[in-house]
């Protein structure tokens, strides 16, 4: 096996239980918040990386790449979040290079939210690529190539070539889970070393995903979503394909008061932690701004 | 067939401002099935229009006429009405008719009185849905006869994406999910492993991205050459 290209992909070849985070880059200039809350909370030796989403759900905001060259000069490993509904291949390749050019070691290849979801319906939609596309792509690149030709037929020559530390995604408890594991297995074929997933709140269906994943033999780190409150976990369930929250999940945010809730949020997902933990490699914390729990939540699921 | 939509009066009404004496043009191909832009849609629209300009004043008068197909050359002998008599012409073929008759008249402004939308199948009554994309490199083969290109809000060639939810797609509750539909029909089918199969990036140059189309068939065009020496 060749060097980890990245302390995330040194830690889960290490076998370590491994916790990743997530960032969103402001519609906005005003970035520097994001990265010193990042810095207070998710650098604390136990967050292997943080995630920085790409134009998330297709509303408009500054960009995974620059969200990920600030954690690299605040000391935090980041991984580039990469959807290809907004550009085509030479972008994307593009993007890759500048990525790694500015030291990003881990992406992690998607497909990304339609258009339609975002704040700019009326936006063109590329798609020129697939996330099985996206993780050739990569894979072209590795090798030193990109995926066009020159005037003989021969692949374009690259002068320097990247390495990342190559992820995907999987939607573990949609409702017909077949498609989503043979998708996944393409993913692993185009390249994929890891995969965090969609999220997670029912350690039962997990598990059933767990047992028809069967020999894809990549770290997979269980995708959780923070629930801040009952009437999120109730949007979820109603808005979010493939994502169940459990009534008494629900039930418990709904019965807590204001002032315990937070803690309330701790309890649910350190629980959530426990009882997945022996199914996966690792978990992926989607906090959405509730960076400040990290802390907690990793101590009290026992991390 | 290729699918189309009318106009909004008010759109088409604003076009013809600059327009007193104008001829609705229907076609009968394609447009007349999806019940848009037929003979009979060209006479009830000449008559709004004419009703429409009564009302706001004199001066605009609508004609109307319909030929078998825009788009094609030979049909133009069947107008009953000459397009060069009118200050305008509103087809409401689809856009290559529209197209079409603005190089075969050039002397007359011809307007389009539709929107075409798509390549669809009339999937019940009063329903047309998207079928086809016309992407240049057909897949139908591996996918079960449900195309990818069309009916997949992505594109995807790889299968379904994270917002399937039973059978849907994350774009609309209405929409089925193409790649759901796909899975099951290869299921059903026995052709699973079409699904499993990686499928390379597609060479868009087929689609748009290689610039406007153009198809040839040769021994059509050796053969009125022949004709044309005799
Ligand atoms: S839900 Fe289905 S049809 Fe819609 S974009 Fe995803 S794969 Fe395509």
């Amino acid at each position: 096996m060749s060097e980890p290209v990245s302390n995330f992909q040194k830690a889960t070849e290490k076998g370590d239980f491994v916790i990743t985070a997530e960032i969103g880059p402001p519609k906005g200039t005003n970035i520097r918040p994001v990265i010193d809350e990042a810095e207070e909370y998710l650098k604390n030796g136990k967050v292997s990386a943080v995630n920085v989403t790409d134009i998330q759900t297709a509303v408009m905001r500054s960009s995974s790449m620059v969200g990920c060259k600030l954690l690299i000069d605040s000391g935090i490993e980041p991984v580039l979040q990469m959807v290809t509904r907004d550009r085509n291949r030479l972008a994307l390749m593009s993007d890759l290079l500048s990525a790694y050019i500015l030291g990003v070691r881990n992406v992690l290849a998607l497909t990304g939210d339609h258009i339609t979801m975002g704040d700019h319906p009326g936006a063109k939609a590329v798609y020129d690529l697939d996330s099985v596309g996206l993780l050739q792509a990569i894979g072209r690149l590795e090798d030193g190539t990109d995926m066009g030709v020159d005037f003989k037929g021969r692949p374009n020559k690259l002068d320097g070539k990247p390495e990342f530390f190559k992820g995907c995604c999987v939607t573990p408890c949609a409702d017909c889970p077949e498609p989503q594991v043979i998708k996944l297995a393409k993913k692993v074929e185009a390249g994929a070393q890891f995969c965090q997933t969609q999220a997670v709140y029912d350690a039962s269906a997990f598990e059933n995903f767990i047992s028809m994943v069967g020999d894809i033999d990549i770290p997979i780190l269980a995708g959780i979503v923070v629930l801040k409150s009952a009437g999120m976990a109730k949007y979820m369930n109603g808005n979010v394909p493939g994502v169940q929250v459990p009534d008494s999940i629900v039930k418990t945010l709904s019965d807590a008061p204001k002032e315990d809730r937070q803690k309330k949020t701790v309890e649910i997902t350190a629980k959530l932690i426990r009882d997945l933990k022996p199914l996966c490699s690792g978990v992926h914390l989607m906090t959405l701004g509730w960076d400040h729990l990290v802390p907690d939540i990793i101590e009290e699921a026992g991390l | 067939m290729i699918v189309a939509d009318r106009k909004p009066l008010d759109e088409i009404v604003n076009m013809l401002k600059p327009y007193e004496n104008v001829l609705v043009l229907g076609c009968g191909a394609c447009v007349s099935v999806c019940l848009s832009g037929g003979e009979k849609q060209a006479r009830e629209l000449a008559m709004q229009l004419n009703l429409r300009a009564s009302n706001e004043g004199p001066g605009f008068h609508a004609d109307f006429d319909c030929i078998t197909r825009q788009c094609d050359r030979e049909f133009t002998e069947n107008l009953e009405k000459d397009p060069a008599n009118f200050d305008a012409v509103l087809s409401i073929a689809c856009g290559v008719g529209v197209g079409f008759m603005s190089e075969l008249y050039p002397e007359t402004p011809v307007l389009p009185g539709l929107n075409t939308t798509f390549y669809g199948a009339n999937t019940a009554p009063g329903t047309w849905e998207e079928y086809c994309h016309g992407c240049g490199d057909c897949v139908l083969a591996w996918t079960g006869g449900i195309c990818p290109i069309a009916r997949c809000s992505k594109s995807l060639i790889n299968g379904t994406c994270g917002g399937t939810h039973d059978g849907k797609c994350e774009v609309r509750d209405d929409l089925d999910c193409a790649w759901y539909m796909i899975y099951e029909r290869l299921k059903q089918l026995g052709r699973l492993d079409e699904y499993r199969k990686m499928r390379e990036p597609r060479d868009w140059g087929e689609n748009r991205s290689g610039g406007p189309r153009r198809l040839t068939h040769e021994e059509v065009m050796e053969l009125e050459e022949e004709v044309s020496n005799v």
